[in-house]
């Protein structure tokens, strides 16, 4: 008799079952003769198939439970089959030393014993050339056999058969889902607390309070602000956060009657660029200080870029060098010739491993999340600030976790670990 | 025209990014593929924004040059790199030009393979090298012990280097006479210092990156929370109104 499980929910009781129902099948003959040669070898009792959990499809685990005491160096083959009684094909090895239910939380649980092994088969062998793939929605039968070291083989008199299919969720994710539906809801009750009461506290962002102080010099020694965007993409959030600042300096910009110019990497980045700063001229009311050739393409190249920004730098000698967004290598570069050129500094970057260059070398430095936060404080905006408010005190609650998870797990209760460990 | 402006972008951040959060717990194949075909489109949209920028790019430098303006004749130099690449690209990998006449001696060296191993490489690791000089201005500029965290930083620099070269050790042979090498010396020199590394490594320096990684991760959920919900709007120009 087979199985053929289609449904996981919950998942441990579906392979309990599967194992319950995984009984011996007539067709393929334990040779018991080679078997006794195998001295103190157990050949496995059972065998399940079911879907693969969590996937996109074309996957099958098969399940059997371990031998207590294999011979060393002994494999097991799994066998398929789209016939009950064959012919049968090569899924897949594994060692008697190979992974057990255990080792996937993911798949099987926390929960799940060490007795059982599995494998995956995505597809089998028709010849030793070519191999089928698993299909969707198709019935596939699995059998096992043992191959000792000495080349000898054991069929298992045992099979059972499955369907592969694809999931609709991926249930290792459900922690994360959940923890993010509570950051969203937490977020957007700030947001409405933000909206009935709109003198939200934020603390003092010394980065961003210098943004106007940089662009009054500027404008006091009648020289250009220069604004580089680091070198990731429009997908990046530190991009999208640097374009929210782009945006309030063009303004301010504009109002000051002063130069900026927007350098950039990424046409896409360029692109929207452009029409952030054409924007926030118009929002100022000033369109005709608007020039198209100030937001510049410089080159997508890493070191091309940093070549072209320097030389500008070095030529024009701006005021100030707002350095936004995700840098690389090129961070030092460009921080250290807008040092030299005498500019003021200010760069925000969530990029870690280059903080510490902008921390020694630029005059002030927006870090990690504050670059996110930045549009909320620059403009003051009741809605945004709820939103930066219930980032705040998502932070807090993390904390919180983390302690109680240090504390807990101190004394050997890691269920708090579970629950935030990403399978 | 309000609505192609506003409404339109805000309603497309709100479908793709729904779309794009939803997408990261749905594994089958429909979501995945759907997923892989907006990174498509996506770098189409890319390609064609490269013409933008080639565009802003010329249109700069014929400014420069129309205008006279200080050192124009630079300018002049990116139309003969790029006409030159052109060409050479449009003549090798290309296959475009003059196919019955290869092999040539001109094909040998007037490739873009060519072009990127003995002009773009150079001029690349030439900019990456200035690293080194400019860490080394960094360097003395933060290491001048002014400040108590100054003088901690400069501390904790020193034990790094010292831990991760092997110039301790090559000192230590050199100029400590072999009368001066007691035990604790030469296991300070040879183990504690390499663990004093190991140990500002991975306890205080990772806690400060872990500590920043989470209020990165909360940040960046959050923004993406408010182009989302089109609470965010800078990034359309005009600020949140």
């Amino acid at each position: 008799m087979s199985v053929a499980l289609r449904h996981k929910t919950p998942l441990m009781l579906a392979i309990g079952l599967s194992m319950f129902w995984a009984a011996p099948k007539a067709q393929i003959e334990a040779d018991t003769s080679v078997v006794s040669r195998l001295a103190g070898f157990a050949v496995p009792a059972d065998l399940a198939a079911m879907d693969t959990p969590n996937d996109a499809g074309a996957s099958i685990t098969v399940i059997w439970s371990k031998a207590p005491t294999a011979p060393a160096k002994t494999n097991y083959e799994v066998l398929v089959a789209t016939e009950p009684h064959g012919p049968w094909f090569l899924g897949g090895k594994l060692a008697v030393t190979g992974h057990v239910l255990s080792d996937e939380p993911a798949a099987f649980g926390w929960n799940a014993d060490s007795l059982r092994h599995f494998l995956n088969v995505s597809e089998y062998d028709v010849n030793s050339d070519s191999s089928v793939a698993i299909e969707d929605d198709r019935t596939y039968h699995f059998g096992l056999r043992v191959v000792a070291d000495t080349d000898t083989v054991v069929f298992t008199a045992l099979s059972a058969s499955a369907e592969a299919e694809a999931n609709w969720f991926n249930w290792a994710k459900l922690n994360s889902l959940i923890l993010g539906l509570a950051f969203t809801a937490i977020t957007l009750i700030m947001i409405g607390a933000a909206r009935k009461d709109p003198n939200l506290y934020i603390r003092r962002v010394a980065g961003l309070d210098a943004l106007d102080d940089a662009l009054g010099r500027a404008t006091e020694m009648g020289k250009a602000t220069f604004f580089v965007h680091g070198l990731d993409g429009m997908s990046s959030i530190s991009t999208i956060a640097s374009m929210n600042i782009l945006s309030q300096v063009s303004k301010r910009v504009a109002q000051f009657g002063t130069t900026l110019k927007v350098m950039n990497r990424d046409p896409i980045v360029h692109a929207v660029s452009r029409e952030t700063v054409h924007e926030g001229c118009i929002e100022a009311g000033r369109p005709d200080v608007y020039k198209e050739d100030d937001v510049i393409f410089v080159a997508p190249d890493q070191f091309a870029y940093a070549a072209g920004v320097d030389g500008m730098i070095v030529r024009e000698k701006p005021a100030a060098v707002l350095l936004m967004g995700y840098f690389y290598a090129e961070s030092l570069v460009f921080a250290e010739t807008g040092a030299h050129a005498g500019a003021i500094q200010i760069a925000g970057t969530d990029s870690f491993t280059q903080l510490p260059f902008f921390i020694t070398i630029c005059d002030y430095t927006i870090m990690g999340e504050e670059l996110y936060a930045a549009s909320a404080y620059l403009s003051r905006e009741p809605k945004l600030m709820g939103s930066i408010k219930g980032q705040d005190l998502g932070k807090v609650i993390l904390l919180a976790v983390l302690v109680s998870g240090t504390v807990l797990a101190t004394f050997g209760f890691d269920m708090l670990t579970r629950v935030f460990t990403n399978l | 025209m309000l609505f192609l402006r506003r409404t339109f972008p805000l309603i497309i951040a709100f479908v793709l990014g729904s779309f794009g959060a939803a997408q990261y717990y749905i594994p089958a194949p429909w979501s995945q593929a759907t997923f892989r075909d907006l990174v498509y489109i996506s770098r189409i949209v890319w390609t064609f924004a490269l013409f933008l920028g080639m565009y802003s790019l010329f249109s700069l430098h014929i400014g420069r040059m129309r205008r006279k303006q200080a050192g124009w004749g630079y300018s002049g130099l990116v139309f003969a790199a790029f006409g030159i690449t052109f060409a050479a690209m449009a003549w090798n990998s290309g296959g475009l030009l003059l196919s019955p006449l290869r092999p040539t001696e001109l094909d040998q060296w007037f490739t873009v393979r060519w072009m990127y191993t003995y002009v773009f490489a150079p001029c690349d690791a030439t900019m990456f090298s200035l690293l080194a000089f400019f860490i080394a201005s960094a360097a003395y500029r933060t290491f001048r012990a002014r400040t108590p965290e100054a003088t901690i930083l400069l501390v904790a620099a020193v034990v790094l280097m010292l831990g991760r070269v092997p110039a301790l050790a090559m000192l230590y042979d050199i100029f400590v006479p072999e009368f001066l090498r007691t035990d604790w010396l030469t296991s300070l020199v040879t183990d504690d210092v390499r663990q004093l590394t190991e140990w500002l490594m991975n306890v205080p320096n990772l806690a400060a990156k872990r500590g920043l990684l989470l209020g990165v991760s909360l940040g960046a959920i959050a923004t993406s929370l408010r182009i989302i919900f089109g609470i965010e709007r800078s990034y359309l120009g005009g600020g949140g109104d």
